[in-house]
């Protein structure tokens, strides 16, 4: 059982991590527009931009 | 003379110089348009970001700054065929905006922590049956408290500042007994944890904040984002003025930057903004909005002029005495919100429901421990069991019970074109049972439509739509609208009062009354609509008249039908005169109607059908009807109504259609179904498990597995609520 002294702070070393990501999504305005985001997960990406063709 | 446009006012640094502005556009509804109208802008060289938050329908900008003009930005997004306003956040906004993101924060807190908390609990439920060690079992009682704890004391802020305000204030509210069963929760874990107990309830505790706190969220979402719509709104009806900057250069700017002592241009057709004295031009102004009084004002050198009244016929230069916050008309709006906070508060379904709770609950705790004291059980065990009861009644369904159904069914009614304007909006209108309907610019359109546009020939029609594109005229705007009209004629002469005139090819054309085109006779062969006026077109000796009038909406007749058939009084009552009342009573098939009806008689018509039990609906638009609005049960407004009725009524609609009406109507009738369906489980819930925690026989893992059922069956009962806009009419 001695192996809870490393997994049990580990535990929570990973959900604090979870928890400091969370916040930094939250600060950079992530979960501001909800039914955008929404759609743009599946939007098509920027078409490429046409290489100017050469004569 | 000059015009130009200056946006100055909503412009804010960004930082390193970069220069950002928000717009709100109108229109926005997909992911298509969204795409559409990021490429189009960000193709603009300069422009460092263009974002489109299709929530609060609204486009972010970026550029590097003294590059660009935003006024090309309007341009571009109208060439993308959208319209758009510079935007600026009100306080109140503001204020939602962090109260969200708060909520959010706790709500992060409070899982981060149940998550971890419960990952240290399982060992301890699945040790308690087998082999684990009482100092293993401590050890992951006191990791549960170092978490627990503090993120409790952070995540619950905001029931407990809530709880100690209305017990501060000798009220109490559903944050009372939230707070009493999580602190109690809390300290009894601990005091069990230092006597090596077997059961702790940090677990419990945490959950039943996060829990709750995904309910406040929600709540709190939902009045986010309707005070963003109303922020859009109050963009859209941008009140602007043409300011002058120089001795013969205006320049269009918002209210806010106007101040008193500057000179403002009033053209025909146009609201003024500000209050002031006339210091040139000669005009007709209509005061309706501000005094009542229909009949035309003659304005000249020394009027007075206020804000909210629309000028006529002739160009005005006025001088300001008070913009925007010191007008007359923002007075009037003051005096009219604080007789709507006189109105009697509407008892929510919430509200109802813990008051009926706190006490209920409280009382069991108390009896629950007294009868196993006196059953002989020792104290410490009676309280353990008693705090348990509280812990495991704690409002998790009930809370969530009435805001996941509001989030829902706003929802739908906002893709249904209807937009919420009070927090209980969707149970009044659940309970409207008798429907009071304005006539002008309810069940008619507002915009004013070319009647006979197929009589007269289309390049004559065409001519005329031209020609009244140099006039402010309401009657003229409807013409170059059905003309469809885009380039004014060159040289076109406005005569106040009169019509608009201009020579074309030698010849010379008017647009006007019809003794300004000499078509008297003509005028007076046209049998008459009763609700019609007439405008009269001449090129040359050639001789026209349109009628223009306000046609139903498209949808009206469908919409009173479906009404009726949903067993729900309907009348109109209107101030109009009774040609047009009957004409449109008729072709609506509603026998139930009144003329010439004066804004106090609407209301004592209100009271009337009140005292006999009729929940009242009012759709109106209208400044006279805005009392009338305030009085009812509950309002609604089309949303092209003048302003200060849109901030009385419940609900707006948008668009040409009644139809949001019915679609409302049923949205709420659904929600409220569904709202006393989930009260229903969560007291059923607590009928279920109240006796086994009196019993004593709850464990940690009962009290957790009950609160989360009984709360996601919750949830996905409201999800049901979204069904609720797809069938209209």
């Amino acid at each position: 059982m001695e192996i809870l002294v490393i997994l049990v702070p580990l535990a929570l070393m990973l959900g604090g991590a979870g928890l400091v990501a969370f916040l930094w999504s939250l600060r950079s305005g992530q979960y501001d527009d909800l039914d955008g985001a929404a759609w743009r997960a599946i939007a098509d990406d920027e078409p490429p931009q046409e290489a100017p063709v050469k004569r | 003379m000059q015009i130009t446009r200056d946006f100055s006012h909503y412009v804010r640094d960004a930082g390193a110089g970069v220069q950002h502005i928000d717009l709100a556009v109108e229109g926005v509804h997909c992911a298509g348009c969204m795409a559409k109208i990021e490429r189009g802008l960000s193709a603009i060289p300069d422009v460092t970001l263009a974002r489109v938050n299709l929530t609060d329908r609204r486009v972010a900008l970026e550029w590097k700054a003294g590059t660009l003009d935003p006024g090309r930005f309007i341009d571009r997004l109208e060439e993308l065929g959208y319209k758009a306003y510079p935007f600026e956040t009100e306080s109140a906004e503001v204020a939602e905006v962090a109260e969200s993101r708060f909520l959010l924060r706790c709500l992060g807190v409070a899982a981060f922590a149940t998550m971890n908390v419960m990952m240290l609990s399982i060992p301890v439920w699945s040790g308690n049956v087998s082999d684990m060690l009482p100092e293993q079992r401590d050890f992951f009682h006191w990791l549960s408290a170092l978490i627990a704890l503090p993120a409790a004391a952070y995540a619950g802020q905001p029931f407990f500042r809530s709880a100690w305000r209305a017990l501060s204030a000798k009220t109490t509210n559903m944050d009372v007994p939230i707070s009493i069963g999580v602190i109690l929760a809390l300290g009894m874990s601990v005091v069990e944890t230092i006597h090596h107990a077997e059961h702790a309830y940090f677990d419990a505790a945490i959950m039943l904040l996060t829990f709750l706190l995904v309910g406040r969220f929600l709540d709190q979402n939902m009045r986010r984002r309707t005070r963003a719509v109303a922020g859009n709104l109050a963009a859209l009806k941008a009140e602007t003025a043409a300011k002058f900057v120089g001795p013969d250069e205006i320049s269009q700017v918002p209210v806010a930057a106007i101040n008193p002592g500057d000179i403002v241009l009033l053209r025909p057709g146009e609201r003024c903004a500000v209050d002031g004295t006339v210091i040139e031009g000669r005009s007709e102004i209509d005061q309706s909005l501000i005094t009542g009084e229909t009949l035309y004002v003659t304005a000249e050198h020394g009027t007075p002029v206020y804000a909210g009244s629309m000028n006529i016929s002739g160009t005005l230069r006025v001088r300001v005495s008070a913009a925007s916050e010191a007008t007359l008309l923002a007075e009037i709006t003051r005096l009219l919100d604080n007789a709507l906070q006189a109105r009697s508060r509407y008892m929510r379904l919430a509200d109802r429901a813990s008051r009926l709770y706190a006490p209920v609950v409280h009382a069991t705790a108390l009896i629950t421990i007294l009868g196993w004291v006196i059953a002989g059980a020792s104290w410490h065990d009676a309280i353990v069991t008693g705090v348990a009861v509280l812990i495991i009644t704690c409002p998790c369904a009930l809370g969530l019970a009435i805001p996941t159904v509001q989030t829902v069914a706003s929802g739908a009614m906002f893709k249904a074109g209807v937009l919420l304007n009070a927090g209980d909006a969707i149970e009044r209108l659940a309970e409207a049972d008798h429907v009071i309907f304005d006539k002008t610019g309810t069940l008619t359109l507002p915009d004013l439509e070319v009647m006979n546009a197929a009589d007269i020939p289309g390049d004559i029609f065409e001519l005329a739509g031209r020609l009244a594109l140099s006039s402010h005229h309401p009657v003229a705007a409807a013409v170059a609208q059905a003309a469809g009209a885009r380039s004014p004629v060159v040289g076109a002469v406005e005569e106040a009062g009169q019509g608009v005139r201009a020579v074309v090819d030698g010849v010379e054309i008017r647009l006007g009354r019809p003794s300004f085109c000499g078509a008297e006779a003509l005028a007076g062969s046209v049998t008459l609509d009763p609700e019609a006026s007439i405008v009269a077109f001449s090129k040359g000796t050639e001789k026209f008249v349109l009628t223009v009038r306000q046609g139903l909406r498209p949808d009206a007749k469908a919409v009173i039908a479906a009404l009726k058939a949903r067993g729900i009084g309907i009348e109109i009552l209107s101030g109009d005169r009774e040609q047009a009342v009957k004409a449109a009573a008729d072709a609506l098939a509603i026998p139930e109607w009144r003329a010439g009806v004066t804004p106090a008689d609407k209301i004592a018509r209100i009271e009337e059908l009140k005292r006999r039990g009729a929940k009242v609906l009012m759709v109106g638009d209208g400044m006279n009807d805005a009392p009338s609005l305030a009085a009812a049960h509950i309002s609604m407004s089309p949303i092209s109504a003048a302003h200060l009725s849109q901030a009385t009524a419940d609900l707006v609609f948008l668009g040409r259609p009644l139809a949001p009406v019915v679609a409302a109507i049923d949205a709420s009738r659904k929600a409220l179904h569904l709202m006393r369906q989930n009260l229903w489980l969560a007291i059923g819930y607590n009928v279920l498990a109240v006796p086994v925690a009196i019993s004593g026989v709850v464990t940690p893992l009962i009290a957790a597995a009950a609160m989360s059922g009984s709360s996601i069956l919750v949830m996905l009962n409201s999800l049901r609520a979204r069904s609720a806009s797809r069938e209209i009419v």
